[in-house]
């Protein structure tokens, strides 16, 4: 038996429709006038398809999985794809529109952290309500309330308003009481995006205990280093529709080819460079360790900036350096710089194209887009320089630790860089 | 697996009242009263007084104005008392009302978040606005006694009357709630509605008022029997009013079952148009 089918799922929104402009003055008023009749038309219309069927989107489409008890899967997809609309459906907020889901076990669903807190009643009241309205009883809570307190960590706040708690209070409240629901499936949303580095773990730690205990989990998530160390399987949406269904690394890989490569516009013959233009950075792409193209890689990996050369001239260049930089794409800031010549290569080119690669291990870079630019030099003289730059490096979120745990959740502003370190202490 | 299979598909027309998983979260009902009561006397001097002093203000308002400048008939009772005992049903239903008609939309937050029966949030309404009924009518015990005005042997028709009152609260409740939550228009023109029905019922005048034959059409609105068997029953005003009370009755029931209906099947759209 499963724990979940879902069989040719859909769901339809409709599309607000723009409001008709008049020219004229009497045009105008005598919408005004009519406004009321049409707002009614267009709120009714809020929930029936009937007419204008143009402007109906569909959220979800033909999706179709099923889950197995115990399994953990993952599901990913880039906003817009319909998963927060999949785990709406899945957890009763709202019907489809046609298809069905059938669930073996009680429910409970985790889409926001802290879900009917009132900032005028204190924590011990907070954990109650939020408690039963995610479908535990009184008893069950009571039962389990020190043990949430504890897991909280926030147990001297205990009787103080909930509006006095920081933001970080409030989640590590919020994320304890769900913690200790006793759901057959779980579905949890990004909820993991919030609180500190302990308690991200803590975090993690719990679920994976639920899942070890035999309990379904369907897990939503930017985060691929949590997808990756706490799910066996994963489902990529696109559009509304499961494109893979595979194993969570399978998953993952086609997730991430699906990022759109922009660098074809930065290179293209009537783009501003500087330089004589004897020799001119045709092509910049990212590959793996393999050889193979990609088009975004996690903060950790192994991975190599490939830039391509083409000469106009007859003749060969001995002694070529090129160098790269990377620049934030906020405002352009020079992150670091790295020229062949730094580490005493260069570069010989006899022929019309060639190819650099420049290996970066263990890439520091928190999740994001940057802006790569490149320079070409030969005897002191800059050969070619694109102006704009030469294409983007997308680094998204990797397990840089090596731990599950990713770097651009830890603090609330940005880190510029990572770096990573061997911890040791000595009792004295 | 313990839980027996829950099926979701999209449902049609109308749909019954799951009333075994209404039971099943009576706990968060009962920490939905709460939060509310609780929520609305935090850091507040006066506190839970406040549930005396709105039906005694609009009493002493009403008695000034009506009682003794307009010098409306009172049935013989003096006004103060007349206009208290209507005004604490009164107070109830008003109350219950505009509180649950909002209670979908001031709890979207829930609604779009987490899945329970939606119908806990009107009832919750009902509910924390029955404590404040309660304290009000325990003032009005207490007036009543000093006055020296002994209710009448039809006390006993009393929780007929309490039963009509919440019926046609939370039916008229859930109606507004469901609607409220699409057209917002339901929160403003509510202000407006409230005072006509006000003045749709004998709150400040008594029924006897009514020109004669139109008393059988203005019974229609349950209110009437509500507030004029409350008279009957504290102030000796009449004999108990049985048919206009039969009258509202029929209309609650109706009142109740369309709104209980209505919300089910709106029920459905609620998390998308929120």
């Amino acid at each position: 038996m499963n724990a979940i089918e879902v069989n040719g799922l859909g769901k339809k929104y409709r599309l607000g429709q723009q409001e008709q402009k008049q020219e004229t003055f009497t045009g105008s008023l005598w919408q005004a006038l009519q406004a009321p009749l049409r707002n009614f038309q267009r709120i009714r219309n809020l929930s029936s398809f009937e007419r204008q069927a143009e402007s109906v989107f569909w959220a979800l489409r033909d999706v179709s999985f099923t889950v197995q008890p115990g399994q953990v899967l993952g599901i990913i997809g880039h906003n817009g794809a319909g998963k927060s609309t999949l785990l709406k459906i899945l957890s009763q907020i709202t019907e489809p529109s046609e298809g069905e889901v059938i669930l073996r076990g009680r429910v409970a669903s985790l889409l926001e952290v802290g879900t009917g807190f009132h900032p005028e009643l204190s924590g011990r009241d907070n954990v109650y309500m939020n408690g039963t309205i995610l479908g535990m009883t009184k008893k069950e809570i009571d039962q389990k309330f020190d043990e949430i307190v504890d897991f909280s960590g926030v147990e001297r706040h205990i009787d103080t308003p909930v509006k006095f708690y920081s933001s970080g209070m409030k989640v590590r409240r919020g994320f304890a009481v769900a913690a200790h629901l006793e759901p057959e499936i779980l579905i949890v949303d990004e909820v993991l995006a919030v609180g500190d580095i302990g308690f991200q773990r803590k975090c993690l730690g719990k679920m994976r205990d639920v899942s070890g205990s035999g309990k379904t989990i369907l897990f939503v998530s930017h985060q691929m280093a949590a997808i990756q160390s706490l799910c066996s399987r994963a489902l990529l949406l696109h559009n509304g529709h499961v494109i893979k269904d595979d194993t969570v690394s399978n998953t993952i890989r086609a997730y991430l080819a699906e990022f759109e490569s922009e660098e074809s516009g930065f290179l293209h013959p009537g783009v501003v460079r500087q330089g004589s233009g004897d020799v001119q950075i045709s092509g910049f792409e990212l590959s793996d360790s393999a050889g193979a193209m990609i088009p975004a890689t996690p903060s950790g990996s192994t991975v190599d900036l490939v830039f391509k050369l083409t000469s106009n001239a007859e003749s060969s260049f001995e002694g070529l350096d090129i160098g790269f930089s990377v620049h934030s794409t906020e405002d352009d800031a020079l992150l670091t710089i790295l020229y062949s010549s730094y580490s005493g290569t260069v570069f010989s080119m006899t022929g019309n194209t060639a190819t650099v690669r420049c290996r970066l291990l263990s890439l520091p870079l928190p999740e994001g887009r940057y802006l790569i630019k490149a320079q070409l030099m030969y005897r002191n003289e800059v050969l070619d320089f694109p102006v704009r730059g030469v294409g983007y490096l997308d680094v998204t979120g990797g397990d840089f630790y090596g731990t599950g745990v990713l770097p651009t959740r830890l603090t609330r502003t940005k880190p510029q860089f990572l770096i990573s370190g061997q911890w040791t202490a000595n009792q004295a | 697996m313990s839980a027996p299979a829950i099926i979701l598909r999209r449902k049609k027309g109308w749909i019954g009242v799951n009333w075994g998983e209404l039971v099943r979260y009576k706990d968060l009902l009962w920490f939905l009263t709460i939060r509310s009561i609780k929520a609305k006397y935090a850091q507040s001097v006066l506190g839970v007084s406040w549930a005396i002093i709105q039906p005694l203000f609009s009493t002493l308002v009403y008695t000034v104005v009506f009682g003794n400048l307009a010098r409306i008939d009172s049935n013989g009772v003096p006004y103060f008392l007349f206009s208290l005992v209507a005004l604490v049903p009164w107070t109830f239903f008003s109350n219950t009302l505009t509180e649950s008609a909002n209670s979908l939309v001031t709890n979207a937050n829930l609604v779009t978040k987490v899945y329970f029966p939606r119908l806990v949030l009107p009832l919750s309404s009902v509910f924390s606005k029955g404590i404040d009924f309660l304290i009000g009518f325990i003032l009005l015990v207490v007036v009543l006694a000093g006055y020296r005005q002994m209710p009448g042997l039809s006390l006993i028709l009393l929780p007929w009357l309490l039963l009509v009152l919440l019926m046609t609260s939370l039916g008229t409740g859930m109606l507004l709630s469901a609607l409220a939550v699409q057209y917002r228009d339901v929160k403003y023109g509510l202000v407006f509605l409230v005072q006509l029905l006000m003045y749709a019922a004998p709150v400040v005048y008594p029924t006897t008022n009514v020109p004669d034959s139109y008393q059988t059409m203005y019974a229609l609105n349950p209110m009437v029997g509500v507030i004029e068997g409350f008279r009957s029953i504290f102030l000796h005003t009449m004999p108990f009013p049985f048919f206009w009370v039969g009258l509202g009755s029929g209309v609650s029931i109706l009142l109740f079952l369309g709104g209980l209906f209505f919300f089910r099947k709106m029920e459905r759209l609620f998390a998308d148009v929120a």
